[in-house]
């Protein structure tokens, strides 16, 4: 797994999507992190959930 | 009697920090209820079941934040109030004087931090598959903490993970190490030697604690969730972390934990570990495992046995496994607390946060004592109950263990009354992450425990282990004395406390089992 | 193509725009309007469901255009379907508030200089009692005339004399001195007079009538919005037929509904009804004097302008706060939330040279429930009130919701 591998040795830049805690703990440390202030997509209504995900087409860049 | 709402919109809190506000609200004067939740329908029920929705909370809205607080007087509920609000906008006061503002999605959190590499997930379970997939697609590798992921969306995730080359540790990774960087729950553990790949956190957890107490530490941490060694999932991220580890220079000896492989599973993922060309130590724990060596390959059955193997060859010593670290001791305190039971103690209640930790002890516990109940086996007609604290059953609603005592104190409470119980064995889990004195927490409610059982001409033992490092914010040695203070017997590891429980509450045939010559 | 691919097109395509000011001219040569159509702001509209407000205006432009004498023929013309109603947005045109527009209304001439589109937009006529606001009387028409009479064609002569003037150029330098083109014009309506002086002083035989067109510019601080506006139409338009893309090209009010339009999905509209401004009042007036929210205006944020770039505008920013920086900082980067990229030209000092947010996607509209933010001035509910105060509004969800469904359902068809 060379991306796997690539990794390793690199530095580690955190997105973190959720509990708010993870991300405290990373800057207490100095890793460089953010926090997205999630909430539910589309106010949690679980159809408009599924259209967003059909058209989320990003490809890495 | 006043019911106060301050509403906030659109403001985003996740629910752990929520339930800390609220914890924090509940203890102020003239307070009789608080709630700090986000306006969702379900949360809303929440608020209407414990008489807190008010009018405005009724209108809120899912991406509103809402208070309500119950309180003798108006000048309560408006400090209350008062205080909710500086609690909520402290951390955003500091990121807007820094000129910045929270990002709101990934993308836009991704224009913000260049060069962003690792997604770290912890949203609710509905809607975390959704949310690793947008990470995986935009090239991020995951790490997916949360839980309740549906299997086939894990297979899917795993999928496309692989396709892309990319770690999707998890669902319900807690715990993982990358290039050093602890993430999750994690302890504080030295870059070392020791490649790891765990499909548990508490797990791992154990593993890194006794791996930094032998003065070895951790190369690469890879957690890889419970199901991945299952057949539908087929070891997909099992076998990627093992190639990566192979190929990595800086890991001279891989060690993996979990349950047996799915046997359709086994074969493929032994033979990538004899292709490893370096020594690996693999603790399955399950029923029906032999510990054993083959080659490069050793296999245990303790999550303590995989550490120290590991030491062991890195040392290139032989491993012996032991019953305890230090069998006189053990012998002389089992004593000890065998003769101040009172007839009809003989039973082992076990208390714990960590899953895998109460899933080893009632793996040890059974060939010791016969059948175990609890919530992780199917005996129910047993004396013997291992109870893991974080299942679902007991989380609704509150927070895990790990981070909140409450419900752990109640249950000791509980146990310590009963007169068959003659030894509570409990976990305390330190690093980052966890609760700032998890000891301190459960030994109030230990004293009491035992003070009681006392008054009432019962013994009652206390069992621990403690998972952590000198290196961990709550002090290892700290917490350990904080047990010890409260009479608690704190042994080196998980797996030599619950043998230490079974000796007490088993018996002199049990205590003759672990100490006569060598264990198992 | 991907959506991504489609949105990176469409962005490039809003914000590569060249909006040129090429001429004036009356509204049945530039538009093609013929004798019994009235324009308004905002989505199709029905003459029941349209608000006092809008209603009187559109009878008092029927009684300018000479259709009826009084209020009362005119409404017969209208109900009896002899004079139809039709959106600006549908003629090639925009119009703020009530935004009509009628054969004989001079309308100024925008071409987009890469695709060669136009938009047009009328003169605007000024603050207090004016057609914008529902007033109704005789100084209406008056001004009105006369703006058609004369204003108008000097107007036109001075422009097609200039060889035009690039608006771009000119509302990029009005950022940079306090204007955000929604709420506050004053630098680009300063700007724009002073590129037009020397031409309008070269064209006109009338020394008395260039002082009239003078003193009509330099007493009207929004001179420039309906020029922003029309601007911003020349450069959104052309996005429309970006098959894919989730950008959002047009966003109007008619008093009524809220309407959108979609790059990827041609020329539906996706309405809902509007929200009402809220702000702050002159004195006499509250929150319960406020007409819902109407104007083509929102077209200034669908390109990055107005609230998008309220930060380059402190005055501006005081309707969302105390003010400051700190809550600049906050409206932009909410916007950003919601849009495709920065604004290559439109760049804002005090935040680094950051570009305003443009290209709203309403994918994450949905996704984060943040509705786009629109600066307005609020126009009194009583007919020819006029303005009666100023602040923001937002456009509503369910236009976006709408919208979603309608690209999901394109997205599942390929």
């Amino acid at each position: 797994m060379d991306e796997i591998r690539d990794l390793f040795g690199r530095e580690i830049r955190v997105i973190n999507v959720g509990l708010e805690s993870f991300a405290l703990v990373l800057e207490s440390l100095g890793v460089p992190v953010i926090h997205v202030q999630w909430v539910p997509p589309a106010g949690g209504d679980p159809a408009r959930a599924r259209l967003l995900a059909l058209l989320d087409d990003e490809d890495g860049a | 009697m006043i019911a106060r709402t301050l509403i906030k919109p659109s403001f985003y809190q996740d629910s752990v920090a929520l339930m800390g506000v609220a914890r924090e609200l509940r203890g102020g004067a003239g307070i009789q209820e608080a709630a700090a939740l986000m306006g969702t329908p379900a949360n809303r029920e929440l608020m209407e079941q414990a008489g807190l929705l008010t009018a405005e909370a009724a209108a809120a809205g899912p991406n509103d934040l809402v208070i309500v607080v119950r309180a003798d007087s108006e000048a309560a509920a408006a400090a209350a109030l008062a205080r909710a609000e500086s609690l909520l906008t402290e951390r955003r006061r500091r990121v807007e004087a820094a000129g910045r503002r929270l990002p709101r999605t990934l993308d836009s959190a991704r224009r913000q931090l260049d060069g962003a590499n690792l997604a770290l997930i912890s949203v609710p379970g509905p809607f975390a598959a959704a949310e690793a997939r947008k990470a995986l697609a935009r090239g991020l590798h995951v790490m997916l903490f949360s839980d309740n992921v549906a299997l086939e969306d894990e297979v899917a995730l795993k999928r496309l993970a692989v396709e892309r080359g990319l770690l999707l540790m998890g669902p319900d990774c807690g715990t993982a190490y990358l290039n050093g960087v602890p993430l999750g729950f994690a302890n504080a553990v030295p870059r070392g030697r020791v490649g790891i790949v765990a499909a548990s956190g508490t797990g791992l957890q154990q593993v890194v604690s006794l791996l930094a107490a032998g003065g070895e530490g951790v190369s690469q941490a890879i957690g890889v969730g419970g199901r991945d060694m299952s057949e539908s999932v087929g070891a997909a991220m099992t076998l990627a972390a093992l190639d990566a580890l192979g190929g990595d220079p800086d890991t001279a000896l891989v060690v993996v934990v979990g349950k047996p492989p799915a046997p359709a599973v086994r074969g493929r993922v032994e033979a990538r570990l004899r292709a490893l060309g370096k020594p690996a130590v693999v603790a399955m724990l399950g029923r029906a495992v032999s510990p054993g060596r083959d080659g490069l390959l050793h296999t245990v059955t303790s999550l303590e046995d995989a550490a120290a193997a590991a030491l062991a060859v890195l040392a290139g010593r032989e491993y012996r496994a032991r019953a305890f670290a230090d069998p006189d001791d053990a012998g002389r305190r089992i004593g000890e607390r065998q003769r101040a039971l009172a007839a009809g103690q003989t039973s082992v209640r076990g208390l714990f946060a960590g899953g895998t930790l109460a899933y080893e002890a009632l793996l040890i516990l059974e060939p010791l004592l016969g059948a175990v109940g609890g919530n992780l086996s199917r005996s129910a007609a047993s004396p013997h109950r291992i109870v893991d604290l974080g299942e679902d059953e007991f989380t609704r609603g509150r927070a895990h263990p790990m981070l909140d005592a409450t419900l752990r104190a109640e249950e000791i409470a509980r146990a310590g009354k009963e007169t068959a119980v003659a030894v509570l064995l409990v976990d305390v889990v330190l690093g980052h992450g966890a609760a700032s004195d998890p000891a301190g927490d459960i030994a109030p409610a230990l004293e009491a425990a035992r003070a009681h059982a006392r008054a009432n001409g019962r013994g009652l033992a206390v069992v621990a282990s403690v998972v952590g490092t000198a290196g961990d914010p709550q002090g290892l040695g700290r917490q350990v004395a904080r047990l010890e203070s409260a009479g608690a017997w704190v042994l080196p590891s998980n797996a030599q406390a619950a043998r230490a429980a079974a000796a007490i509450a088993g018996g002199a045939g049990v205590t003759q089992k672990l100490l006569g010559g060598e264990s198992r | 193509m991907s959506i991504r691919e489609a949105n990176e097109r469409a962005l490039v395509r809003l914000t590569s725009a060249q909006p040129v000011l090429v001429d004036c001219r009356p509204a049945r040569e530039a538009l093609g309007l013929d004798e019994r159509t009235v324009l308004h702001s905002g989505p199709p509209l029905l003459w029941g469901q349209a608000c006092p407000t809008v209603q009187a205006a559109i009878l008092c432009a029927i009684r300018y255009e000479g259709w009826a004498a009084d209020d009362d023929a005119a409404r017969r013309l209208v109900e009896r379907g002899r004079v139809t109603l039709g959106p600006c947005h549908h003629a090639g045109a925009v119009g703020p508030m009530t935004g009509i527009i009628t054969a004989s209304m001079p309308v100024f001439v925008v071409e987009n200089r890469p695709g060669g589109n136009r938009a047009h937009a009328t003169v605007n006529e000024g603050l207090g009692k004016v057609l914008r606001f529902g007033a109704n009387d005789a100084s209406v028409i008056a001004r009105l005339d006369w703006l058609a009479r004369e204003a108008g064609p000097l107007l036109g002569a001075a422009l097609r004399s200039s060889g035009g003037l690039d608006l771009r150029a000119l509302m990029a330098q009005a950022l940079r001195m306090g204007d955000e083109m929604h709420q506050r014009n004053i630098a680009a309506s300063a700007l724009l007079a002073r590129a037009l002086m020397p031409h309008l002083a070269r064209v006109a035989a009338d020394t008395g009538a260039v002082a009239r067109v003078a003193d009509f510019m330099a007493g009207n601080d929004q001179f420039f919005l309906n020029l922003a506006m029309a601007a911003a139409k020349a450069a959104a338009d052309p996005c429309l037929e970006i098959a894919g893309s989730t950008m959002v090209a047009t966003m109007a009010r008619n008093g009524t509904d809220f309407g959108i339009r979609v790059a990827g999905l041609g020329e539906r509209w996706f309405t809902a009804p509007v929200n009402t401004p809220e702000g702050l009042y002159f004195p006499g007036f509250t929150a319960a004097d406020a007409n819902p929210d109407m104007g083509d205006s929102a077209i200034v944020e669908t390109v990055g302008l107005g609230a998008f770039a309220m930060a380059a505008s402190p005055a501006v920013v005081r309707f969302v706060g105390a003010g400051g920086l700190r809550d600049a900082v906050r409206v932009t980067e909410e916007m950003a939330e919601i849009t495709l990229g920065e604004h290559p030209h439109f760049r804002i000092p005090t935040l680094d040279e950051r570009g305003t947010p443009v290209g709203i996607d309403i994918r994450k509209v949905v996704e984060t429930g943040i509705t786009p933010l629109i600066n307005t001035g609020i126009a009194g509910r009583a007919p020819g009130t006029g303005q009666i105060g100023a602040g923001v509004v937002r456009a509503p969800l369910a236009c976006f919701e709408q919208a979603l469904a309608a690209a999901a359902a394109g997205r599942v068809a390929t």
